[in-house]
């Protein structure tokens, strides 16, 4: 198993680069000078000479390249001309929306999706089943950005002043305290290296609240998740009902199943040990694909929902032209989903030991 | 590539019409066998019809202003007559959008734009996708390597922000989104015909037409390149029902189709603020999209399930 792991990370390496390479040419090919583009278009000459010199912009290609390898493994993304802070410093600020908006997708898709696509596996054919993959085809057709925008006018406009209503938008109401918990346990607030990551977690909003006690904030920040939340769920928890049916179909046909029944099992345990157990692996895979248009949609959630996460910083950097921005939040974004889909492959190991042998 | 295009119906011809029934007649009896084929054919079938005549039955010109044309305001709400408005007002069955324009002649004309977008770009990818997909599992080795290597980097990046990230550099605008949409759709296509490539290199038939003295183009292109026909169409149809979806998300964020173009993504991204206000002009573009989108998902579906020759019994 742990050859297996060590194996698949050593493979990761070579994608990881590749990624670094993508994200570095598309900083190098941006139409224009780069120092104005960085600095803003007010920069002297003699400021973007030694801005050049300092990048070492003058430098050979690869040079720069390497440069530009080693400042983010130093965890260097540079600065953002727009907000004047270090990207990692707005990394830490922004990312806790985003992750805490993609778990509770995943978590909304994957505890909706599985147990109805084994029901209308087992059901086959049933009224049950026919719902299910109506509604799972038109979910994976719905834009997210549309149905985001219509749940927030049916639950925060139509169903006004009922027990139903939902906010509009927003990650907190004002007024709420949401102190970090670092500060909440007196312990001085944190400034860079393993700091930023204390700040990291103390924005995580639910984990702080959870944390400091702070069962009001606790409260309002999952009301206000669940409308983002179960936009972006739509679509992979459409995948994950489509592949858990087909996946559990094809397995309730095999021989063990007939076995296990023959010997006289219950059907719950039959369905549930002998047929789901085996039927894991599609439905980690489709898991497992559906992170990418998780990590897309959350750019569009994040938009239509006014939430400050890295999908919208992405996007008001790229209506501001905050070039150093879109850069490194595209090499986060895309590591993190390299990341995620080495776990994916290492549960595959877990889930069929033969994986392991290839 | 044409010569792809011009030698595959002969094929078709030379092989499998001489039984009596071809391949094709069995797939298009599977396909009508299946509901949601038939529904996803229906619906398409609509759409293209309305793309082809929207000239002639869209009430309005997408793109002109109605202000002191006839008394019509911005954000007008519809105003059908057989549902009670009255006569005298000017029917607008979708209202009127942010710039008094007739927002139901828009969304025809979206049709046209959106079927257009989901077939070049789907097109652009399967013929950069095959090429780079047969020299890859054709020649091996390095070739192989480094072309699988470069698709492994683009299916890194989660699509969506791959194509964000693209459209930053050309620059915003339709034809950069679908560029962009197109690059970002080419490693599945590069994948699957390298898949049907490696299952067939081996085969004695190509031994044969090699040992008969056929050249490499002739190899690939009419004994090889057929074989991967099949998971393509499928790729394909589904992969228009993604592109268009990226497209109008791309549009949404004002990176894709700029206005006055009927575009549905970019409609809804210049009234998404007033979705509170006038949540029809919300609405209809997004119920558009996604019936598109549905059409060419339960399409593809369908061609799946017909192609699949595990399902070859069932006929």
């Amino acid at each position: 198993m742990l050859q297996y792991i060590v194996r698949r990370v050593l493979l990761s390496i070579p994608v990881l680069l590749g990624i670094l390479l993508v994200t570095f040419s598309i900083a190098r090919l941006i139409p224009g000078d780069p120092c104005r583009a960085i600095l803003g278009e007010k920069a002297t000459q003699a400021v973007c000479d030694r801005f050049i010199h300092d990048k070492g912009l003058d430098k050979p290609i690869y040079t720069q390249f390497g440069i530009y390898v080693g400042e983010i493994l130093r965890g260097d993304f540079g600065q953002s001309v727009r907000y004047s802070m270090p990207v990692t410093r707005m990394l830490a600020e922004r990312l806790p929306m985003t992750v805490e908006l993609s778990i509770a997708a995943l978590l909304i898709s994957m505890i909706v999706g599985i147990p109805l696509g084994i029901i209308s596996a087992v059901k086959h054919n049933s009224w049950v089943d026919v719902i299910t993959m109506v509604w799972a085809n038109t979910g994976v057709s719905m834009p997210v950005f549309w149905l985001g925008l219509m749940l927030a006018y049916v639950f925060s406009i139509l169903l006004k002043d009922t027990p139903f209503w939902l906010p509009p938008s927003g990650r907190v109401s004002p007024g709420i305290p949401n102190d970090p918990f670092y500060e909440v346990w007196g312990i001085a607030a944190p400034e860079a290296g393993f700091g930023m990551f204390m700040h990291f977690l103390g924005r995580l909003n639910i984990l702080n609240s959870i944390l400091t006690a702070n069962w009001e904030l606790l409260k309002d920040s999952l009301v206000h998740l669940v409308l983002p939340s179960f936009a972006l769920s739509t679509i992979p928890m459409a995948l994950i009902a489509r592949m858990s049916r087909s996946s559990m179909l094809e397995v309730l046909g095999q021989d063990y199943i007939r076995t296990a029944r023959a010997k006289g099992l219950t059907s719950r345990k039959v369905i549930l040990k002998h047929a789901f157990r085996n039927s894991l692996l599609p439905i980690v895979t489709v898991i497992g694909l559906s992170l990418g248009g998780l990590l897309g949609g959350a750019v569009l959630t994040e938009t239509v929902f006014g939430l400050s996460g890295v999908g919208r910083a992405l996007y008001d950097a790229i209506t501001a032209r905050d070039y150093g921005i879109v850069q490194a939040f595209t090499v986060v974004i895309a590591v993190f989903f390299v990341l995620l889909n080495l776990l994916v492959d290492i549960s595959y190991a877990y889930l069929d030991p033969r994986i392991r042998l290839e | 590539m044409t010569q792809l295009e011009t030698t595959l119906p002969k094929l078709d011809k030379e092989g499998i019409s001489l039984s009596s029934v071809s391949l094709w007649q069995i797939t298009w009896r599977r396909l009508f066998r299946r509901k949601s084929a038939v529904v996803g054919m229906i619906i398409l079938g609509i759409l293209v019809f309305i793309a082809l005549t929207v000239q002639w039955i869209a009430p309005y010109d997408p793109i002109q202003v109605l202000l002191g044309k006839e008394p019509v305001k911005a954000r007008q709400d519809p105003c059908i007559h057989i549902l009670g408005c009255p006569t005298t007002e000017p029917q607008h069955i979708m209202g009127v959008d942010g710039n008094v324009r007739d927002e139901f002649s828009r969304l025809l004309y979206g049709t046209r734009w959106s079927l257009i977008i989901g077939f070049t770009t789907v097109t652009f990818a399967i013929i950069i996708g095959t090429i780079l997909g047969a020299l890859a599992g054709y020649f091996g080795g390095w070739v192989d390597n480094l072309i699988m290597r470069v698709m492994d980097v683009l299916l890194a990046f989660p699509s969506l922000l791959l194509a964000i990230a693209i459209v930053t550099v050309l620059g915003p605008g339709l034809q950069n989104a679908l560029l962009a949409i197109g690059i970002v759709s080419i490693p599945a296509y590069a994948r699957v015909v390298r898949a049907s490539v490696l299952s067939v290199r081996e085969m004695e038939y190509v031994s044969a037409t090699r040992a008969l003295g056929g050249d490499t183009m002739q190899i690939l292109f009419r004994r090889i390149l057929p074989n991967a026909l099949t998971p393509l169409i499928v790729q394909g149809t589904l992969g228009i029902a993604t592109a268009i979806l990226d497209a109008a998300a791309l549009s949404f964020l004002g990176l894709g189709a700029q206005p006055p173009t009927p575009e549905w993504g970019s409609m809804l991204g210049a009234e998404r603020n007033q979705v509170f206000t006038a949540p029809h002009l919300v609405f209809f573009p997004g119920i558009a999209i996604a019936l598109t989108v549905l059409s060419f998902n339960l399409l593809g579906d369908g061609l799946r399930d017909a192609l699949d020759p595990r399902l070859a019994h069932v006929s």
